[in-house]
């Protein structure tokens, strides 16, 4: 075990002194330990990035089930370095932040600090697993601690049903995505990413690739909350808002674009890979974007601006994945897709945090998120305000920040799209520049409102449930850590080209990456985008209030959360009516599906199998008796079945006892005859005890009621049994083994009684355990009566 | 009005002797003409019935005190015993064996051990018929 597993585990394993560490020191903010663990993690992870610069990726085994194939493998290359530093170093700086957000002597910081930490150690597992299903494994630890965390107030309602959303979304899509590995390990032979992606030209082939691919991607878009199941997300926003700032802008909803990221090089071949993520992921873009535009708590939006945003990252890493059949192309445009992807995932993860940060200490201070509520805050929360409107800018892609740059960026792999000529692309790729750039336009709408609604405008103080004032100092430092980040980000981008961009996208696409990153001037066409965004997003947000409307035009019946509801309950209330519909609850109900099932798989094996042969040959011949005591019998049977009262079928039973016992008299059975005899004789005597006993009510002497379906299905079963017993007959393929018996009883058990020596000596076990049976039931009966006395007297 | 079962009771004296008797016949010679364990235990349940019929349970718990539960515990000790003593001559469970012995007023006879395993079986049936009447018997 090396030390790489250990900086995994150990999120882990604090998780497990948490509560401890809690009671212990309950003047301490538990905070601060967690805080010293994530730094730590930071730096021993900072620490790798002379290795990956250099492209030298290290990876570590350790052996958990080996003979499954399945070890704790884990692998450090640039994609996997830039993802687990985004995980430590938010983590240290939310860790931080809630330090100041949640208050030690109100919440219950080691339920906290503990889903955290175990979110933080999945999260860490899931990018830097080598193998399928340790990454699976890590994956719905994920689910499982964001499930704890966004109901973390479990006492409300909308966290329990937010809660439950994303689990039932998420987790649906894991184990579509479980199918998916398995899938493709069946098909490369191998749980190992890097083996699979060194056979990726042989996969494309296999029948099963594209199921796996489908599978893998369900689990992608589900957990990054592309359209449509990005309607987890806002309601998620019921967690605390550290977890929102950690969990659903820089980290966990950015698992399933590493999966896409890290798959890439495995799938990128094929059409509808390219196909898919592109288009969902821009379709996410316009979805997100147009609707962050209706919401009104800051939360709200910033949900949607994440959906929106991790859109883009998708569609960038979709046609990312054209590089490969464009191998030989000079300017290779396709993978300056990639670049653009891999830095917006940095970008939006410093101005995203630092927004819900932003949020957060609004929410804090003045005791609501409601843009209607809010307003001319920025003489009282200076520092916030300037926070916010850097992220804000950032976000919509303005100049001096890290969004300007990774904008224009998008905007032209964008624009590149019209360029392609392969999968179609030529008919619909001018889709995509336009949806790109009216969802930036709405994006640059969202991103003023959450600055222009918030801080200025008309101070309201009287809807207010606090009188706000600036956040403390710790509260304040993560955001403005993340935000002097934007702007470095914004201007030294080179700072992270090729310590962290270059390698991440050489692990995108292996043996691709000669572009300059550094190449961030001119005048294109992106730029004219931008300005025309810039424009056009202006006159929106100063006309808001005039097309606002178009939002009620789109009927609240046809969104995907009514959607999402009338699924969850029609299928309860489906399942409900359908366990209702054959579970009557009545015996005669249950004894009629026995019995269909017997007559139609019996019947039709019977048919099917050829089986139904009936052969006279080996008959005995039928004599006097036999035909006057079958006549006896079938009379007495068919008696019952009119007798008006229960005392006569309770006496014609015993006649057809009895004449059973003669039968077995004709047919040479003394033993039967003499057993059958006796036996009826007490089953008859217990019969007229039940009879004597029955309630008044019930003694009502009438005949039974005549039910067509009861008679079809008596009829059948009888058929059946009939032409099996006939068949069966017919088809004898070999002697009995009685002949032994015969021959040996008197010479190996010196018995002449050929029955009872078979009872007793030669299948004598079956005798053991038929008398156990006899003694079961007889204390039986006596436990059944006379508990029910002792509780009828303990009630008495 | 005051019944008297004096016909009747004197009558199933003699005949549940009589039954008994037969009960034990059929137990000893199951193993060379129809009968055994099984039928006699019936039978000899069905000895005590009639005795249940003509006198009343207490009477009759008077005369043969008995407790039939544990009479099904000792048939099962008996069968299970039986079957295991196999084990001791290195034989598989279940093995029964027979020699013939000169037993003193009966002269040669077959010894068999699959006797003492239907013994087992005569004893559980007395056992669980007797304890399902008695308990119904004895309800309200």
């Amino acid at each position: 075990m090396s030390l790489l597993h250990w900086a995994i585990l150990s999120p882990f394993i604090a998780a497990l002194f948490i509560p401890m560490l809690y009671k212990r020191f309950r003047k301490i903010h538990t905070g601060w330990f967690v805080l010293v663990l994530s730094i730590l993690l930071f730096i021993y992870f900072f620490m790798f990035l002379s290795q990956t610069r250099d492209g030298r990726n290290v990876s570590e085994s350790l052996a958990w089930m080996p003979s499954l194939d399945i070890n704790f493998e884990v692998y450090i290359d640039g994609l996997g370095l830039l993802f687990s530093l985004l995980i430590t170093g938010i983590g240290a700086l939310v860790v931080l932040y809630s330090i100041f957000y949640l208050n030690k002597d109100k919440e219950k910081l080691n339920n906290f600090y503990v889903y955290l930490l175990l979110f933080m150690g999945s999260m860490l597992g899931i990018v830097l697993s080598d193998n399928l299903i340790v990454l699976y494994m890590f994956w719905e630890f994920t689910s499982f601690s964001s499930f704890l965390l966004i109901g973390y107030w479990y006492q409300r309602e909308r966290s329990r049903y937010g809660a439950q959303k994303s689990m039932l979304i998420t987790v649906f899509g894991g184990l579509s995505m479980l199918g998916g590995f398995v899938l493709l390990s069946y098909i490369g032979d191998t749980f190992s990413i890097r083996e699979l992606v060194s056979q990726n030209g042989e996969l494309i082939t296999h029948p099963l690739f594209t199921p796996a691919l489908l599978l893998v991607l369900l689990g992608a878009f589900t957990k990054s909350a592309q359209f449509p199941f990005h309607i987890w997300l806002p309601d998620a926003m019921e967690a605390p808002t550290p977890v929102s700032a950690y969990l659903h802008s820089a980290t966990m909803v950015k698992a399933g674009i590493y999966l896409v990221a890290r798959l890439s090089p495995v799938f990128a071949e094929s059409a509808l890979w390219l196909w898919l993520i592109a288009s969902v992921g821009i379709v996410t873009l316009f979805w997100g974007s147009f609707s962050a535009v209706k919401q009104t708590d800051l939360k709200g939006i910033l949900a949607f601006s994440t959906i929106s945003q991790l859109g883009m990252i998708m569609s960038l890493l979709g046609l990312g994945a054209a590089a490969i059949h464009y191998e030989s192309m000079d300017e290779d445009i396709y993978v300056a897709a990639t670049v653009a992807a891999v830095f917006h995932l940095i970008n939006h993860a410093t101005f995203k945090g630092s927004l819900f940060m932003a949020a957060g200490i609004i929410d804090h201070e003045t005791g609501t998120r409601d843009i209607h509520k809010l307003g001319g805050l920025m003489n009282l929360m200076p520092i916030t305000f300037t926070i916010t409107i850097i992220g804000a800018f950032s976000m919509a892609g303005l100049p001096p920040f890290n969004g300007f740059l990774s904008k224009e960026m998008f905007l032209a792999s964008m624009v590149s799209v019209t360029e392609m000529d392969l999968f179609n692309m030529e008919n619909w790729g001018v889709l995509f520049p336009v949806l790109a750039w009216v969802g930036s336009i709405f994006t640059f709408v969202y991103s003023m409102i959450i600055v222009f609604k918030t801080f200025t405008g008309k101070y309201q103080p009287e809807k207010l449930k606090k009188k706000p004032h600036e956040a403390p100092i710790g509260m304040l430092i993560p955001p403005v850590i993340l935000a002097s980040l934007v702007i470095i980000f914004g201007l030294f981008p080179n700072l992270l080209s090729s310590t962290i961009i270059e390698p991440a996208v050489a692990a995108i696409q292996p043996g691709a990456v000669h572009v300059d990153i550094a190449h961030w001037h001119g005048f294109r066409v992106e730029l004219g985008m931008t300005i025309g965004v810039i424009i056009l997003g202006v006159l929106f947000y100063l006309t808001l209030a005039k097309w606002q409307n178009i939002y009620q035009l789109f009927p609240a019946k046809l969104s995907f959360n009514r959607l999402y509801d009338a699924l969850l309950t029609g299928m309860e209330r489906i399942s409900l009516a359908v366990t209702r519909l054959f579970m009557s609850g009545f015996i005669r109900t249950y004894l009629v599906y026995i019995f269909l099932f017997f007559i139609i798989s019996l019947g039709y094996t019977l048919f099917r199998k050829n089986a139904l042969t009936i052969d006279m040959k080996n008959t005995a011949p039928i004599g006097i008796y036999e035909l006057v005591l079958a006549g006896i019998i079938t009379i007495a049977a068919i008696a019952i079945l009119f007798a008006k009262s229960r005392l006569t079928s309770i006496i014609l039973l015993g006649a057809v006892g009895y004449t059973v016992s003669i039968f077995f008299v004709l047919f040479r059975a003394p033993d039967l005859a003499l057993t059958q005899l006796v036996i009826e004789t007490i089953s008859v005597a217990l019969f007229l005890l039940c009879f004597y006993h029955l309630p008044k009510i019930s003694r009502k002497e009438e005949r039974l009621a005549f039910k067509l379906n009861n008679a079809l299905i008596s009829i059948g079963v009888g058929v059946i049994v009939a032409l099996i017993a006939l068949s069966s007959h017919s088809s004898k393929y070999f002697d009995a083994i009685s002949k032994y018996y015969v021959e040996n009883a008197y010479k190996e058990a010196g018995g002449e009684n050929i029955v009872n020596v078979i009872l007793v000596d030669f299948r004598g076990l079956d005798t053991m355990f038929e008398i156990t049976v006899l003694g079961i039931a007889a204390i039986g009966i006596f436990a059944i009566i006379k508990l029910r006395l002792t509780r009828g007297k303990e009630e008495g | 009005m005051k019944t008297n079962d004096i016909i009747l009771q004197t009558v199933a004296k003699l005949a549940s002797l009589v039954i008994l008797l037969f009960s034990i016949y059929i137990f000893f010679g199951g193993h060379y003409s129809p009968g055994g364990g099984f039928v006699g235990g019936l039978l000899a349940s069905g000895a005590i019935v009639l005795l249940l019929l003509a006198y009343d349970l207490k009477t009759v718990a008077a005369i043969l005190p008995i407790d039939y539960k544990l009479l099904i515990a000792a048939g099962l000790l008996i069968a299970v015993l039986t079957g295991a003593g196999a084990l001791l001559f290195d034989a598989p469970f279940m093995t029964h064996t027979f020699s013939y012995f000169d037993v003193p007023l009966l002269g040669h006879t077959a010894l068999h051990t699959a006797v003492l395993f239907d013994l087992g079986v005569y004893l559980v049936v007395v056992g669980v018929t007797m304890t399902i009447i008695q308990t119904i018997g004895e309800s309200e």
